[in-house]
């Protein structure tokens, strides 16, 4: 016997091309690709304009996750790309050093602040991005060039994954557990546990006691956020803010972060294609153009 | 004098009567979502297998997780006493050569450093963290689909050491799941679980200093794989009580006897 069980906790798949850049035209055309340990992402820019991007699920590989990732963008291209159209890849995110195709390896910080430049422009100063495995708080200058940082990669609270736990015991899709979790009078007490394990154990016994789903997501949110902002408090924040990775598409995080910090991060751009998902890959492509001209000597 | 502990943990409850020195009964169940049920369950349990009711308990002293809970009726224990405690009393009463206790639980690690009289000297608690308690084998064995209790045995069987990444139960699972798909052999899979997991009590065990003879409590002092790997990890040898999961609620059942 066989159930299908639902997979609430995956974000789907998706792909972007510009409908209104012919790359055949381009000088110089780069590209990046951003393996995380939860997600892969890859970008391509022609002439420093975002051209195309995707966003795809990382496999037990961080290398064929890159192949992938790189490959069903290409397929989506019009006239045909090749890889060998492409003049220098630069590879980031936990899976950096497996890149096949990158000529280099920049780390996700540096991408990340990069890309959050293109994305929103120079005023920005702090980044917070959320992904699968990590959490990290960004300062930077006007150029997008990290001041400092700091990251939590060894624990899940706070993570991405930690809201996949959730959505999965909740059954609720990933990309609308934060709306759910707006759907609340008055905010609960946060979960007390620091542990995803422990707070999933703790979500169960309250849903138990009968507590509707919604306060619940909103319990863990809110415990979610109190953990982002300690980080970012630690940095200490500067205007403006932004959110980068999964959880910048999650209302109920961005909103109650913005709710603590009492520092309303940009929202997101609404240029197409212009997706915080992707700023690191986006910021990879980036290094990509600035190194081979560089080694082309064009100024 | 009879007496009784009680100690109320995140995943089982134990019971132990005492007659002075003299063991009379254990029992054990599952906690579950009714906490005061499950306690009188096993209380009730290790009443009967003793032959008296609850009347005949002169004193009765409660600890674990849950031990505020037995304070209140149906159990009405006289006291509670911390886990570090009852757990330094019950391992210096079935090993007198005792000076540090470590208890692994469901959802807690402790070490304790403790005196020839079963008093506490210093101890350390992980009870944030998954990744230090039973949890993290029983959320690995089912990533492995292995029985809980056969994880031990197979990791036993390997002689490989596979480095594991990660330090959280959840990154862990991801972690397994990829150790999988590339086809490593489940016995290597179950050696990298329980070396990690040594090396985390290691580190906390580590911070309250290690002084002979090293007793291991708690449930996962079942898991002899993890037994094996906390040897190698603290270059120690370590001794396992009989019965390691009732040592806590057999410490409870002694202090009892002080009706302090």
């Amino acid at each position: 016997m066989s159930e299908e069980r639902k997979e609430f906790w995956r974000w789907p798949e998706y792909r972007w091309v510009n409908p209104d850049i012919d790359w055949t035209k381009g000088k110089v055309i780069t590209a990046g690709v951003d393996v995380g340990s939860v997600s892969s992402k890859a970008a391509i820019l022609v002439d420093g304009e975002l051209y195309a991007y995707d966003y795809m699920r990382t496999g037990a590989s961080s290398k064929d996750s890159a192949i992938k990732a790189m490959t069903w963008l290409l397929e989506a291209i019009e006239p045909k790309m090749k890889l060998e159209d492409i003049h220098y890849i630069v590879g980031t995110g936990y899976g950096r050093v497996n890149v096949p195709f990158a000529k280099r390896a920049i780390t996700e910080i540096a991408c990340h602040a990069r890309g959050a430049n293109f994305l929103w422009g120079p005023t920005v100063r702090t980044i917070l991005d959320v992904g699968g495995q990590d959490v990290k708080a960004i300062r930077c200058d006007e150029k997008g060039k990290v001041i400092s940082f700091l990251m939590n990669d060894k624990c899940a609270a706070g993570t991405g994954r930690g809201m996949e736990v959730f959505a999965d015991l909740l059954g609720v899709p990933i990309q609308d557990i934060g709306h759910l979790s707006l759907q609340v009078k008055e905010e609960p007490p946060p979960v007390s546990n620091t542990c995803v394990v422990f707070a999933r154990n703790e979500a169960s016994a309250l849903l138990r006691q009968g507590w509707p789903k919604e306060q619940v997501a909103a319990a863990y949110h809110l415990a979610m956020a109190m953990r982002m902002v300690e980080l970012l408090e630690r940095l200490g924040v500067e205007k403006d803010l932004v959110v980068t990775g999964g959880q910048s598409k999650n209302i109920g995080i961005v909103k109650r972060v913005a709710r603590l910090l009492n520092i309303e991060p940009l929202p997101n751009p609404t240029k197409p294609g212009y997706d915080p998902v992707a700023a690191g890959a986006i910021g990879a492509a980036l290094f990509a153009k600035a190194l081979y001209e560089r080694e082309k000597g064009v100024k | 004098m009879i007496t009784a502990g009680i100690d109320l943990g995140a995943r089982t409850v134990k019971a132990v009567i005492m007659d002075g020195t003299k063991i009379l009964s254990k029992a054990i169940t599952i906690t579950g979502f009714e906490q005061k049920q499950s306690a009188e369950e096993a209380l009730n349990n290790a009443l009967k297998t003793a032959g008296i009711s609850r009347k005949d308990i002169e004193y009765l002293v409660a600890t674990g997780t849950g031990r505020k809970v037995c304070l209140e009726p149906p159990i009405s224990a006289n006291r509670e006493v911390t886990e570090v405690i009852a757990d330094a009393a019950g391992a210096v009463f079935v090993h007198p050569a005792t000076r540090t206790v470590i208890d692994v639980g469901a959802e807690e690690g402790r070490a304790a450093r403790v005196d020839e009289k079963g008093s506490v000297k210093d101890f350390v608690i992980n009870e944030r963290c998954a990744a230090g308690a039973g949890t993290f084998v029983e959320a690995m064995a089912r990533a492995l689909e292995v029985r809980v209790e056969d994880m031990g045995p197979l990791a036993l069987k390997s002689t490989r050491s596979i480095p594991m990444n990660a330090q959280c139960t959840v990154f862990a699972e991801s972690e397994v799941v990829t150790l999988i798909h590339e086809q490593t052999p489940k016995e290597d899979i179950a050696k990298a679980i329980v070396d990690s997991m040594a090396a985390r009590i290691g580190s906390m065990v580590r911070r309250v200093g290690i002084e002979k003879d090293v007793v291991l409590i708690g449930g996962v002092a079942k898991n002899i794989g993890f037994v094996e790997a906390l040897k190698r990890e603290l270059a120690t040898d370590i001794v396992v009580p009989p019965d390691p999961e009732f040592v806590g609620a057999l410490g409870a059942a002694l202090i009892a006897a002080r009706k302090e």
